[in-house]
């Protein structure tokens, strides 16, 4: 086995009843990596999550988080990760600090290190001033702090967070993300759930794109772009000239550096490696077969495109943008 | 696992219900003790000429009273044992809990410890109140002893019902609604207001099956009769809280092991 691989996933699945939410999951997570499970509301996601986190069990198949079990060995696992849920898991009645003290007595840490590893958290998310404050004065955003800093407390080799910076205001989300990289830089493995593309591809270094209970695709966010086909060039003559088209066509598959061209009514679709060197030579090429050309367009795949091939339907109507506080 | 971890775990997650208390002293003060000192007081006083004493077989409707407000208390807060948890369930902050390394048995644990805490100190206000307004216990001091007993026993199997119904309920809507469903007819169908003898016969058997009749007619002596009439009660009420506990730990435990896996 790979040494680098902290999580292995084979053929895991869960049932709720009727429900299936998820099945068949096969993937492995690699050491010091930011891992996405992208995916829209209801894909299985945070089910994926709660079985490797051990706090649901699988209905078939085994995983293991840096070699253990996570059914036969839990108690191993548990002590090994970090955790911060979807919802604001946090109690209203308690300050800042009580809920780190609260776990820092679950994890099993000494007197010494809790205060330190708290002071430390404080500081890290910025909550040093708010620490003594009841929870529920605090604002979503803190809350979310809070969580995160819960999640890191017992200082875990694989932190595991779901949908972290869901309905934050754009501000906060890049700080987290800052977080979350800085925790890379530390040599933390991230295990990530979004269901926001900017997210899974700003921040990932690897994703899994899941849509209804399977996941469809696996790759860093380049090489899943890469994967359809690369960049490309759409070029439409005037509708007169549609005749000339198929010699065209022959002139560009000629050129290097183009890998494909597809045929349209009045117009080309041209796969290409790098778009700057190709875009001169297609115009040539054009010139020279006296075809007026009435545009030309530059494309290059995005994630969302991504995720309509290999789903079928997009993500969602928007980007991020929404301010959502509770 | 270690015992010391398990005393660390424990002891952090009790902290945790007596911080949240803390933090609540209002609410704590007007839910749970206020409603109690007025059964005790409005009702001993307003059924002091209305009660016949000869039924009762006690000096005054009050001091027939404090032994049903005391396993009142009880039940209360036993049947609403459960609610924190509940909460935590829904708000996912259980599920935070059970991602950490903790033995399973240690949330439960913490509940009860803090749940049994603050009934014995309300039993202690009650019958400090009761004495206040001229209830002498008949048993004195070891009587008060053997009531937190008692209290302590039942509250151990109201609690694991309570808990038991927060792990396997859907919403907090049924939650409540089932909480209803029980209290009240365990208050009225027993002899907490009135004595059985009072009761028409129908009522008379149903009450007979209630563990809360047999905790009361255990406590009610022992405040006002004395331990020659005590002691046979005290004993059937052991024997009945053993076998409601066990009922109520064994279901508790499977609806524990269902919800948390
Ligand atoms: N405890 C449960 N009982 C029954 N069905 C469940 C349960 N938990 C999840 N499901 C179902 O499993 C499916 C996947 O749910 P899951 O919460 O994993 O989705 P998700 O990808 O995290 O979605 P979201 O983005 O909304 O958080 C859904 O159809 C959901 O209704
Ligand atoms: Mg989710």
């Amino acid at each position: 086995m790979d040494p680098a691989v902290v999580i292995d996933v084979a053929r895991l699945g869960k049932t709720f009843g009727p429900v299936t939410a998820v099945e068949d999951l096969s993937f492995t997570i690699h050491a010091g990596e930011i891992f996405g499970l992208l995916g829209p509301n209801g894909a299985g996601k945070s089910t994926t999550l709660r079985m490797l986190i051990t706090v649901l069990p699988p209905s078939t198949g085994t995983a293991t988080v840096l070699g253990h079990d996570i059914v036969t060995e839990a108690d191993a696992v548990r002590s090994l990760i970090g955790y911060v849920p979807q919802e604001r898991a946090v109690d209203r009645f308690l300050t800042g600090r009580e809920h780190l003290e609260l776990l820092a007595g679950l994890y099993h840490l000494s007197r010494v290190e809790t205060n330190e590893r708290i002071d430390e958290l404080l500081k890290l998310v910025n909550l040093e001033e708010h620490a003594d404050r009841v929870a529920k004065t605090y604002s979503g955003g803190m809350k979310r702090k809070l969580d995160i800093a819960c999640g890191l407390l017992p200082n875990p080799k694989i932190v595991f967070l779901d949908e972290p910076t869901l309905g934050l205001d754009v501000q906060s989300r890049l700080k987290i993300w800052d977080y979350i990289r800085q925790l890379r830089e530390n040599g933390i493995t991230i295990v990530l759930t979004t269901n926001y593309l900017e997210e899974a591809d700003q921040l990932c270094d690897r994703l899994a794109i899941i849509d209804g209970g399977t996941i469809r695709v696996i790759g860093s966010p380049l090489e899943l772009k890469t994967g359809l086909g690369g960049d490309s060039l759409s070029v439409a003559i005037k509708p007169h000239e549609a005749d000339k088209l198929p010699r065209l066509r022959e002139g560009v598959m000629g050129l290097p550096l183009v890998r494909d061209v597809r045929l349209k009514p009045t117009g080309l679709d041209i796969l290409v490696e790098s778009p700057e060197k190709c875009l001169p030579a297609v115009i040539e090429v054009a010139q020279r077969l006296d075809c007026s050309l009435d545009g030309i367009e530059y494309h290059r795949p995005r994630l969302d495109d991504v995720f309509v091939a290999h789903t079928g339907h997009g993500l969602r109507g928007g980007t991020p943008e929404m301010v959502e506080e509770e | 696992m270690t015992f010391k971890h398990y005393k660390q775990e424990v002891l952090a997650l009790t902290m945790r219900w007596v911080r949240r208390l803390s933090r609540e002293k209002f609410s704590m003060l007007f839910t749970l003790v206020q409603p109690m000192l007025f059964w005790l007081i409005f009702f001993g006083s307003l059924f002091q000429h209305a009660a016949n004493i000869q039924i009762l077989q006690a000096p005054n409707y009050m001091s027939f009273l404090a032994g049903g407000v005391v396993v009142m208390t009880v039940l209360n807060n036993g049947l609403a044992g459960g609610v924190d948890l509940l909460f935590d369930k829904e708000n996912g902050f259980l599920e935070r809990m059970m991602s950490t390394p903790i033995h399973r048995s240690s949330v439960i644990l913490s509940r009860y410890l803090f749940v049994m805490a603050i009934t014995g100190m309300q039993i202690l206000v009650i019958l400090s109140i009761a004495f206040v307004f001229g209830v002498r216990l008949e048993t004195g001091l070891p009587g008060i002893a053997v009531i937190l007993a008692i209290g302590m026993l039942f509250g151990v199997g109201l609690t694991a019902i309570s808990m038991a119904l927060a792990f396997s309920v859907k919403s907090h809507g049924d939650f409540f609604s089932m909480l209803g469903f029980l209290s009240l007819p365990m208050i009225f169908l027993s002899s907490a207001l009135v004595p059985l003898s009072a009761m028409p016969g129908w009522m008379q058997v149903v009450a007979m099956v209630n563990p809360m009749t047999w905790v009361i007619d255990a406590v009610r002596p022992l405040i006002i009769t004395g331990w020659n009439a005590a002691i046979p009660q005290v004993a059937m009420a052991f024997v009945i809280l053993a076998v409601f506990d066990a009922v109520c730990l064994y279901g508790g435990a499977k609806a524990f092991r269902r919800a948390i896996g």
